[in-house]
């Protein structure tokens, strides 16, 4: 129990201020493509008998990579890049698994997660993935808030965007792996988008919306696992589910709010 | 020649989008305290010239010089306010924050922002008269107020040559004309290049027009005749002189 909250905690800090750049920049589906194209390295780890979290992080790494090599050197389109990586990260995850001799044993917890069930070795990983993640926000805050604001004056300005891009993507990358063992590879963009998106209604100051997400992310992370515990749900789906009812209530609230706190406020936001 | 007042030295370039030329054989020379106006049909290659200054598209051929260099090394000394930026209305960034990034160049990565930045941002935001809604979000403001606070966000990089592709797209009438008036004053300490598709616009405040349909027309005065225009927008148009009253000649057609 006392590393189903740490766990909580390491991932609602990651997805929390990751979470912000994907939802203001707009790359929740280049951070689904990345998390899919992780179970290739599950399964290699499986076949490997390496700790599968480890092959994870070089796959989610290369694919964030691979994602931004493709987006920005080729003419194909970043939903293009996207589709291929997931799938194909998929493809080779169920080969490998499938060569695997026996039985994979906790693939669900990877696929859908488990917070219970995370080992202290996966909590000293994310730890120092956390840690990575807030040096890397802390030293290039100043160059993510213009780069993700407007990328082109960025590039005119002469900021080195192309590297700050792919370090976003490697960002996106660590998140995931961070991420796997809490709610699994296949529900990870729910946790990068639901506490930044909460945090968005209340603050249009990005150091200040980094932080709510990350509370916010917390708060889910508890709430869905004390909601699971007493229910006997799967964990990482109950997680997301009570972000998603959370999200949906705020939103109706906020929406009535604003239209009878500012009436006049409601317009500008459309144009 | 080697003149230090020659800021911008464009010479026989060509840019193609995919085989598709968007500029042919450009050849122009901008010296110090000029006004340009570059006028021309949308589509006539007006931002992508901008963006050859700023070394955000390479020429397929020809040489690009800016205060003497290559595009890349000059863009500290350039503001540059580009049409209508692409932003979410919801991204979480003040007015303040927005006109800060123009100081990036000056203060450089990794490093924190200066009293001597805060003192220019304020400075820049009340000279175009946006200093009362600096903590407002940018995107609750409207479009021509967002224009000003990217105008601002130019002017704190205290730039030499100041970029402006149709700054006035999203301003109304009654806005425009006090956006002239804040680039003619500007215009006493800056180069200013400005592209428009308003040629009656341009024409009043500018000191020099060139106008640009891949190819560039300019004689270096703010005199177009038709035989210009015409070979510029492919078609009988409006014939603006300068007479001590502006005024507009309408070509038979």
């Amino acid at each position: 129990m006392r590393n189903a909250l740490m766990a909580g905690l390491l991932a609602a800090v990651a997805c929390g201020i990751v979470g912000v750049y994907v939802v203001v920049k707009r790359i929740v589906f280049i951070s689904g493509g990345i998390a899919h194209a992780s179970f290739g390295g599950i399964g290699i780890g499986y076949y490997l008998g390496i700790n599968p979290i480890i092959g994870a992080l070089v796959f989610s790494l290369a694919s964030g990579l691979a994602i931004g090599g493709i987006t920005r050197k080729t003419r194909l389109s970043a939903d293009t890049a996207i589709g291929i990586l997931w799938a194909v990260g998929m493809a080779v995850g169920i080969i490998f698994i499938y060569l695997t001799p026996g039985y994979a044993p906790d693939l669900m917890s990877y696929l859908f997660g488990n917070i219970l069930t995370v080992p202290m070795t996966d909590i000293y990983l994310m730890l120092g993935l956390d840690l990575v993640i807030i040096s890397i926000v802390v030293i290039f805050f100043k160059e993510y808030l213009i780069l993700s604001f407007d990328e082109e004056y960025a590039t005119a300005i002469g900021m080195p965007v192309e590297i700050l891009y792919f370090l976003l993507l490697a960002m996106i990358a660590l998140t995931v792996v961070v991420l796997i063992r809490v709610v699994g590879m296949i529900l990870v963009i729910a946790l990068l988008t639901f506490p930044a998106a909460m945090a968005r209604l209340f603050t249009y100051d990005m150091k200040k919306m980094m932080i709510l997400s990350v509370i916010f992310g917390f708060l889910f992370t508890l709430g869905g696992l004390w909601i699971s515990y007493e229910l006997n749900l799967p964990s990482g789906a109950t997680i997301i589910l009570l972000g998603g009812v959370v999200l949906g209530l705020a939103f109706g609230v906020s929406r009535l709010f604003i239209k009878r706190a500012a009436p006049d406020k409601e317009e500008s936001t459309e144009q | 020649m080697n003149n230090e007042n020659e800021i911008v030295k464009l010479q026989n370039i060509r840019v193609s989008y995919g085989g598709v030329p968007a500029l042919e054989d450009v050849t122009i020379s901008i010296f110090r305290h000029d006004f340009l106006g570059i006028i021309g049909p949308n589509g006539g290659g007006k931002s992508t010239l901008l963006k050859v200054l700023l070394g955000l598209v390479k020429p397929d051929s020809g040489t690009v010089s800016v205060f003497g260099k290559n595009p890349e090394q000059a863009r500290s000394r350039i503001g540059y306010v580009s049409q209508r930026p692409v932003f979410d209305n919801n991204y979480p960034v003040s007015v303040w924050d927005v006109a800060m990034m123009g100081r990036y160049g000056k203060a450089g990565i990794m490093r924190r922002y200066s009293h001597e930045d805060k003192v220019a941002v304020e400075r820049a935001l009340k000279r175009v008269d946006m200093f009362k809604y600096k903590d407002k979000q940018i995107g609750r403001l409207s479009g021509g107020q967002q224009q000003r606070v990217f105008v601002a966000r130019a002017l704190v990089s205290e730039p030499e040559l100041l970029l402006l592709d149709e700054p006035t797209a999203s301003i109304d009438s009654t806005l425009q004309a006090e956006f002239y008036e804040l680039l003619g004053e500007l215009k006493r300490n800056l180069t200013i290049i400005m592209v428009s598709h308003d040629i009656g616009a341009v024409s009043i405040y500018v000191d020099k027009i060139a106008c640009l349909n891949r190819q560039l027309y300019y004689h270096g005065s703010r005199e177009i005749t038709a035989e210009v225009l015409e070979a510029t927008y492919k078609c009988p148009v409006q014939l603006i002189t300068h007479g001590p009253v502006p005024h507009r000649v309408l070509k038979e057609h």
